[in-house]
């Protein structure tokens, strides 16, 4: 992998983490976000490297905890975070919010915010290109909390039924909600679930993103080789609640810190840069003012946004004509 | 122009469509070998093939979800539920992502997918098989409902449906299917009904009858018998309960001053409550009598012929309302 390709990925992770610690400032101390607000912090090795690995004309579409996508994706933090905001000029004119960024341009189908219903969106993206012949293939996220809802299942069983072009990706981040996998799920390990419905699976160390890449990669071209669905557990963590407000009272003492200290994605690519791709710790801080300026950028854009028109409430119940 | 049954006249404007656009498959459980369990696709798999023509396992989930997704990428999927009880279990894949994917994202995203629903009771399937949960569709703001009680309207809906960037209920009523009563003319050309408009099925100056569906055929009956006393009801078929189209409604109210809304689901928050209000919201000053509602009593659908068919509405029941307020 080369130097340029790594520090892209190094700023989107950098972009990322800022992103969310900045929309925590906006939420809980600034007023300025409202709602739900699911943060990424802990997870961007999974959206940068699975993402990086993708065709143009792959399609992505995840749930609820979607900023990192978003960004990943390559949509502008100003019009992700005016739409966390409610701003006219938010990829959804203020009318999804956190959970419900998407750009059809950038074939980001959304974020969703109904566990497990995104699936079968996925699963038909992908009949889509079956049926037109087309290869584009579709990287569908989830956490390890949709794996015990019908969703999962019928989305799994269909897909595989139909062999569709579809990598199936669970963002094992332990906790769903507040409720641990080995308390939720009788069979804890996903890629077993996987195998279940003959489709074919892997547990990956979602904090390196040289693995997430590289899997991705792999099982991306597998799809588009007519194998069908394809599923990988990427095991991560989450450093922050479930949502806003929540204060993980259910994470035994230590955990976090633990993750933090010995896993963390951010600090694994910093510390391959320096050690083995020649990056000077120079540069790795004109990328953190780069993205700190980006992030006050779009701060700035967002509060001076606009909000949506009240005349325009009624726009887009039905698609056009 | 040939006389066909409201099966056929569906069957027909699913076949036309699918040579029209090759973006348009069906798919459903048993909609391809079998050919439908209410024979709908019969033919179909030979004349289509299976990718067209595809048979989905037992999983209303993914079958409302995957059209969804399969239309929001440009496909014109026909989703098949046996018949509208199953729907149930698709209810969040309906009215929660297929209705809301084009509002919520800002109308990037179109979603042309139809489903199509079997419904109605009065077969003695029991009480879960024997729904007429219509209106709980045609709640929500983003998810188009129809539902045709002549073959000309069903031909010229399904197609309207289709065609539709947005998402659409297709709800048939399978007593309707292949009663020779409801068999009519449909012409073999193509044509369309436009979703969201009314129409007048039977002309008349002393009482309003506003229904769809199956209803439509009580009604008729009911102005057969009343006319025989000297009584003209004019009959009003929304076809379409989302958008709703009362302008025709209104306008006979306004004539007649009395109206009777005679419909198959339960009574309770059903669609005469919703057009009782918008009646007196915007006609009070017409009002001569209060409004009659004729509709499926508030109990679970036995199994039992006869005590089942005595919680449903029929001519006589209609009439009946109908002298209640001349």
């Amino acid at each position: 992998m080369d130097k340029e390709t790594l520090l892209g990925w190094y700023r989107q992770m950098i972009l990322i983490r800022r992103f969310e610690e900045r929309c925590d400032e906006l939420y809980q101390l600034e007023g300025k976000i409202k709602g739900f607000l699911h943060l990424y912090i802990g997870q961007e090795a999974i959206a940068v490297g699975t993402i990086a690995a993708r065709e143009a004309h792959d399609h992505v579409i995840t749930a609820y905890r979607d900023h990192g996508h978003a960004l990943a994706v390559g949509l502008p933090a100003k019009n992700v975070l005016a739409e966390l905001m409610g701003k006219a000029t938010g990829v959804t004119g203020g009318r999804g919010g956190s959970m419900h960024l998407a750009s059809k341009e950038r074939r980001f189908w959304g974020g969703y915010g109904i566990v497990g219903a995104h699936l079968t969106l996925g699963v038909g993206l992908a009949l889509a290109e079956k049926y037109q012949n087309t290869d584009g293939a579709t990287l569908c996220y989830f956490g390890d909390g949709a794996t015990n809802i019908g969703y999962f299942h019928e989305s799994l069983n269909l897909a595989k039924v139909w062999d569709l072009p579809i990598l199936f990706i669970c963002e094992n981040n332990k906790y769903g909600m507040g409720t641990a996998v080995d308390e939720a799920s009788a069979e804890p390990s996903m890629v077993k679930r996987a195998k279940g419905y003959n489709i074919p699976g892997k547990q990956i160390d979602g904090m390196n993103i040289f693995e997430v890449h590289e899997a991705t990669r792999k099982a991306l071209a597998a799809c588009r080789k007519g194998k069908g669905p394809q599923f990988l557990e990427m095991i991560t963590y989450r450093y922050e609640g479930h949502s806003i407000g929540d204060r993980t009272r259910y994470r035994p003492e230590g955990e976090l810190d633990k993750w933090r200290d010995e896993s963390d994605p951010i600090a694994t690519l910093q510390n391959h840069l320096l050690s083995e791709s020649d990056v000077a710790e120079s540069e790795l801080k004109a990328i953190q003012d780069e993205v700190d300026k980006e992030i006050e950028e779009a701060v700035q854009f967002a509060n001076e946004s606009p909000f949506p028109a009240l005349d325009t409430l009624t726009d887009h119940i039905y698609p056009e004509a | 122009m040939a006389r066909l049954t409201l099966r056929e006249a569906i069957t027909e404007a699913l076949r036309d469509e699918m040579y029209r656009d090759e973006k348009v498959f069906v798919m459903g459980e048993e909609v391809a070998d079998w050919g439908g369990t209410y024979a709908v696709t019969k033919g179909f798999l030979e004349e289509f093939g299976p990718e067209r023509v595809r048979d989905t396992p037992i999983s209303e989930m993914v079958i409302g979800g995957a059209a969804t997704g399969a239309a929001m990428a440009g496909l014109r999927p026909v989703a098949e539920f046996m018949t509208i009880n199953f729907a149930f279990l698709a209810f969040d894949a309906i009215v929660n992502h297929a209705a809301k994917v084009s509002y919520m994202f800002n109308g990037q995203f179109d979603c042309p997918v139809v489903f199509r629903a079997p419904g109605g009771g009065g077969k003695q399937l029991g009480a879960t098989h024997s729904h007429t949960p219509d209106v709980i569709f045609a709640h929500f703001p983003g998810l188009k409902v129809v539902c045709p009680a002549t073959p000309y309207d069903a031909k010229g809906l399904l197609k309207s449906a289709i065609r539709d960037n947005g998402p659409v209920l297709f709800i048939e009523p399978v007593p309707l299917y292949t009663s020779p009563r409801v068999r009519g003319e449909v012409p073999d050309e193509d044509y369309t009904v436009p979703i969201g408009e009314s129409d007048i099925k039977r002309e008349g100056s002393d009482v309003t009858i506003v229904t769809y569906g199956e209803g439509l055929h009580i009604s008729l009956e009911a102005a057969d018998i009343l006319a025989k006393e000297g009584v003209e009801a004019e009959i009003i078929d929304l076809r379409s309960l989302q958008p709703l189209d009362l302008s025709l409604a209104l306008e006979s109210f306004k004539k007649t001053f009395k109206a009777v809304v005679v419909e198959f689901g339960h009574q309770t928050y059903g669609i005469g409550a919703e057009i009782v209000a918008q009646v007196q919201e915007k006609a009070f000053d017409y009002l001569d009598a209060p409004i009659k509602r004729v509709a499926q009593a508030n109990v679970p659908a036995p199994y039992s012929g006869e005590l089942e068919r005595s919680a449903l509405p029929n001519a006589e029941k209609v009439v009946s309302a109908v002298k209640e307020i001349l």
